[in-house]
């Protein structure tokens, strides 16, 4: 796994060091809250409803199993025991006081951690496929070149002031597990004509006020030629980009504005006259990059084996949880194993400190002590031994993290909304509780299939609610929470914006409401549809139907 | 008119705080001092916005409560989230005692 070099662990304990003395500056009066406020946010601390916020990147997902384990103690240590995984693969703690945040940044610092490039209108922690290196789908791990973006993209010293936040998710598979067309850079990882592979380059997506599915401005660009393709687009953005109307700020509405042909001019032309420049990585630095992200050391299994099957045979709760969370790894005998942080009736994306710890210990024992954070907030052991893959079940079962529910609808992406969040318009937890209540039971869930219901407690649409399947977005109505369904939202390589279904509903029919969505699914599909399948299919007015009737 | 007091966040821990009768801050509302319309209102505000107070506290502003058998409960569920905690935890923030 990618290691911090010299530099790395340099630049990472000066921005501590100088964190810790503006926060002092600020403590003891020197600076006001005018002027700090901007330097917090460099560091990803926020001031939330109840406290300040504290947001760990966790660049690319990927974390050893010793980062994990100090995430729990810095749970413990310096919040209230716990943390929340969140839909940009980082980890935010909702408690931290500001005096002991140089502190935990510190004890961050230890193993190669750090919030920078979690907040604030740069490019931020670049985001990829959980299981990244380890799915069977996938063409080249895409880490190699997240890592390629995170050196040239932290603290670029034209891209610290952007007209606003930037985000950037890779897939290396065809299947896009990282939500890449609703980001500012989407980049999809594939095989040219001539047999090389490369990138299609995604721009102008995003969630928020205003949803949009990115346009791809590139069918393919090189391995080589992708970071001074990448400084091409930033410039442009950099440039064009509004800072006159923060809500129309993003990149999005750029490529909005003038149109994806006339972005690409722009890019192109920037691109032809830097592209011979010093970001033109070559071969040999590529492959020291790949080298870093080099698979464990797997052993020669055989794919199938016999204890496994005698376990899943005997044991239908274990089998189920083969069936929903465990997903197929590209080397032979192994399986990667997905941990829910979604329980029947808990906090989505919510892990304890001792949770954290656990996981962290069962990854060392099983999984080369690599683990995974999901953007959709669970957590995953990505090279898990079909053989030792019962005993890891039980280990997690006795934590409450087997939940067999991976991609069904009670795996709920959820913000933190009014519970926690200084923005939000309504709550958005108690109603995924709620939900996930309704369908406790596995089976049904089961039979059901497939369904992704996102929740977001206000238009910023950091739940990702407008590519839910079922969406909900939390919003406030004189002075009462309710709650808008939109349907046929997708993130996937088919990602589509959810359509607004219509009226709103209030804190107290809005779960009846889900339900009477997925009983309408129920009696309608066809063999083998998924929710979002049989909604394309037949559209919105039967569903609107059973919502409103003759309303 | 209404009534309203002032919150805050402290800014070394950043917990909920409101602005008392004494000119100091608590985690109680029901030590704060209640201003009545909007006269007295702003005139609490600019209280709690002197320069001085940038290194107590942070983005002091008005919330409207009412007088209940209780004590001062706000009348935006936001604001009654502030003074108890997260409504998914009520093991954590104020509520939990
Ligand atoms: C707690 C404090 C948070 C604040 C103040 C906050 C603020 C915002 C704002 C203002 C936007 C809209 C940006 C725009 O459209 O230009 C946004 C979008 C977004 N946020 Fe958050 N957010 C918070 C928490 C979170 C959490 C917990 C997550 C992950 C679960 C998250 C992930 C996202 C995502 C994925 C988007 C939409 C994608 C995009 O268009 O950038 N945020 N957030
Ligand atoms: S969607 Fe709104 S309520 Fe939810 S975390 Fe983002 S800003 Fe807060």
């Amino acid at each position: 796994m990618y290691r911090y070099d010299d530099f790395d662990r340099q630049l990472v304990l000066e921005r501590t060091e100088q964190f810790r003395e503006q926060v002092e500056r600020r403590l003891s009066g020197d600076i006001t809250e005018e002027q700090f406020r901007p330097l917090r946010l460099m560091n990803g601390v926020y001031l939330q409803l109840h406290a300040y916020m504290l947001r760990v990147a966790v660049p690319y997902g990927t974390l050893r199993a010793d980062q994990l384990r100090q995430l729990g103690y810095i749970a413990r240590r310096y919040d209230k025991g716990y943390g929340h995984f969140t839909t940009r693969q980082n980890i935010q703690y909702n408690w931290p006081k500001l005096d002991e945040i140089p502190d935990a940044l510190l004890d961050l610092a230890k193993v190669e951690m750090h919030a920078i490039q979690t907040s604030g209108n740069c490019i931020r922690n670049t985001t990829t496929d959980q299981y990244a290196g380890a799915a069977a789908d996938e063409i080249e791990d895409p880490r190699p070149y997240c890592e390629l973006i995170r050196q040239w993209s932290t603290f670029h010293p034209e891209f610290t002031y952007l007209p606003r936040k930037f985000k950037v998710a890779v897939t290396g598979s065809a299947n896009d597990r990282a939500a890449v067309k609703v980001h500012d850079i989407g980049l999809r990882m594939h095989h040219n004509d001539a047999g090389e592979v490369g990138f299609e380059v995604i721009v102008g997506g995003g969630l928020g006020r205003t949803p949009f599915v990115g346009k791809t401005v590139r069918d393919f660009i090189g391995k080589n030629d992708l970071f001074s393709y990448l400084e091409a687009i930033l410039r442009v953005y950099n440039r064009f980009g509004r800072r006159d109307n923060k809500y129309k700020a993003r990149f999005k509405i750029l490529v909005h504005e003038i149109g994806i042909e006339e972005v690409q001019r722009l890019v192109e032309e920037e691109w032809n006259l830097i592209k011979d420049g010093s970001l033109r990585v070559d071969d040999a630095e590529i492959a020291h990059y790949i080298e870093q992200f080099a698979p464990p050391a797997f052993e020669t299994l055989t794919d199938d084996d016999a204890e496994f099957e005698r376990r899943k045979a005997e044991n239908r709760e274990f089998a189920n949880w083969v069936r929903s969370n465990v997903i197929a790894h590209k080397q032979p005998g192994y399986a990667i194993a997905n941990v829910s942080l979604k329980p029947i009736g808990g906090i989505p994306g919510d892990a304890t400190d001792t949770q954290m710890e656990l996981v962290a210990d069962l990854s060392d024992q099983y999984s080369f002590g690599d683990v995974r954070v999901t953007h959709e907030q669970n957590l995953v052991l990505p090279h898990v031994k079909k053989a030792d893959l019962f005993s890891l079940w039980a280990e997690l079962k006795n934590a409450n993290l087997a939940t067999a529910n991976l991609g069904y609808v009670s795996d709920i992406i959820c913000c933190p909304g009014l519970d926690y969040c200084a923005l939000a318009t309504a709550r958005s937890i108690p109603l995924s509780q709620r939900i996930s209540e309704r369908f406790s039971d596995l089976d049904r869930q089961h039979d059901i299939g497939e369904l992704k219901i996102k929740i977001s407690g206000c238009i910023n649409a950091c739940g990702h609610h407008h590519v839910g399947h079922i969406g909900i977005l939390g919003l406030d109505k004189r002075g009462k929470e309710f709650y808008q369904i939109t349907l046929g939202g997708d993130a996937s390589e088919n990602a589509e914006i959810g359509k607004i279904a219509g009226a709103g509903f209030s804190e107290a029919e809005v779960v009846d409401a889900i339900e009477s969505l997925v009983t309408k699914y129920l009696g309608i599909r066809e063999t083998g549809e998924r929710f979002i399948d049989t909604y394309r299919r037949v559209g919105m007015d039967p569903f609107k139907e059973v919502l409103y009737g003759d309303r | 008119m209404s009534l309203q007091v002032v919150t805050a966040n402290r800014l070394d821990d950043g917990l909920v705080v409101f602005l008392t009768a004494d000119g100091g801050w608590s985690e109680n509302i029901d030590q704060a001092r209640v201003a009545d319309g909007k006269e007295a209102g702003n005139a609490l505000l600019a209280e709690a916005s002197v320069p001085e107070l940038d290194i107590i506290i942070v983005g002091p502003y008005l919330i409207e409560v009412e007088q209940q058998d209780g004590g001062l409960v706000p009348t935006k569920y936001r604001e009654i989230l502030r003074t108890k905690g997260p409504s998914v935890r009520q093991d954590l923030g104020y509520q939990a005692g």
